[in-house]
């Protein structure tokens, strides 16, 4: 059943992967990118990773959407052609592509309890967390306990991220504001 | 937009809901899952909807730009403070061992602590760039 369920999602989401690939209107793109979100969270989902799900229901279907629609109000809504055959980039990608996959063979196979990875510090949190931190959900007391400067590490990236998000787009517009100032002077003494 | 009755009457019903789950979200998260880091997202996604249908002028009312502004930093030092308050109680950096009568309970509040860190920064950072997108279009 799980195996059914699984090929039907990854089918999907190579349906709309290719659907996003070859889609000019960039709102049709949005829309994909947000099905391809909610697609990729109902496969987390099956693998039993539900913080990771509800994040990427969240972010990636939710907020980034929000966001995405907001960048297209100020650009072309139609994808321009490109102007050259598109060789390079497809060879680039392919040689990314393969080397990507030919990393995957040194792994330990997929859902293998005995990986290098799990025998690490996984077991400690795993049966500590609860007498350690009276925390139940190992995820919580992993990212905020045991691997705290981690989260702060991405608590100060998402504020850094933000902060330069608003400095981009409020200097852009301040600068456009006073070069529209300048403008006008400078024809009044033509004048 | 004025005319869309649906719309408005049906946001309207759904935004408490979106509150109530991102709080619970938040607050059941050492059990469920979910943390500060999804709460805040959903928190911002609720501004985000209620500016979409109502307009962001009102959605200033309810989340003031100054004030989501203030919060961003407000969050990383909340985060940043529970690891002082560890390092004020003569244990190391971010550990929360004394925070609380007993280390359980310290690691408990400690990490309470650090998601309501975690919630500020992401839901007023979400928020504040949403604003910025939206201003730049004027």
């Amino acid at each position: 059943m799980e195996a059914l369920i699984n090929m039907v999602l990854l089918t999907l989401l190579a349906v709309v992967t290719v659907g996003i690939v070859r889609q000019r209107n960039m709102f049709g793109v949005i829309v994909l990118a947000g099905i391809y979100s909610f697609l990729m969270a109902s496969v987390l989902i099956v693998l039993d990773a539900v913080d990771v799900a509800m994040t990427e229901a969240s972010v990636g279907a939710g907020v980034s959407t929000a966001f995405l629609l907001a960048a297209l109000h100020h650009t072309k809504s139609l994808e321009q052609r490109p102007h050259h055959a598109p060789v390079l980039p497809l060879i680039v990608s392919l040689g990314v592509g393969g080397a990507l996959v030919w990393g995957t063979i040194g792994l330990s196979p997929f859902g293998t309890p005995d990986a290098i990875i799990h025998k690490h510090v996984a077991p400690y949190f795993l049966a500590n967390s609860l007498k350690d931190t009276l925390v139940p959900n190992v995820v919580t007391s992993t990212l905020a306990d045991y691997r705290g400067y981690d989260t702060l590490g991405e608590t100060t990236v998402i504020f850094t991220a933000g902060i330069g998000v608003m400095l981009l787009l409020r200097g852009a517009a301040r600068r456009r504001k006073a070069r529209a100032g300048d403008d006008l002077p400078a024809k009044g003494e033509a004048v | 937009m004025r005319t869309d009755l649906l719309l408005r009457i049906g946001v309207k019903l759904v935004l408490p809901f979106i509150l109530l789950f991102a709080l619970y979200v938040q607050f059941h998260g050492e059990l469920g899952p979910g943390g500060g880091f999804q709460a805040g997202v959903i928190t911002a996604g609720m501004i985000i909807l209620y500016a979409l249908i109502f307009g962001v002028r009102e959605a200033k009312r309810i989340a003031p730009q100054g004030l989501v502004e203030h919060l961003i930093p407000l969050g990383v030092l909340i985060y940043a403070g529970t690891g002082i308050a560890g390092l004020l109680t003569g244990v190391n950096y971010l550990d929360y061992s004394r925070l609380g009568h007993d280390s359980q309970h310290g690691h408990e509040y400690g990490i309470f602590a650090v998601e309501v860190g975690v919630l500020v920064t992401v839901s007023s950072t979400m928020t504040a760039i949403f604003y910025a997108f939206v201003e730049r279009g004027r």
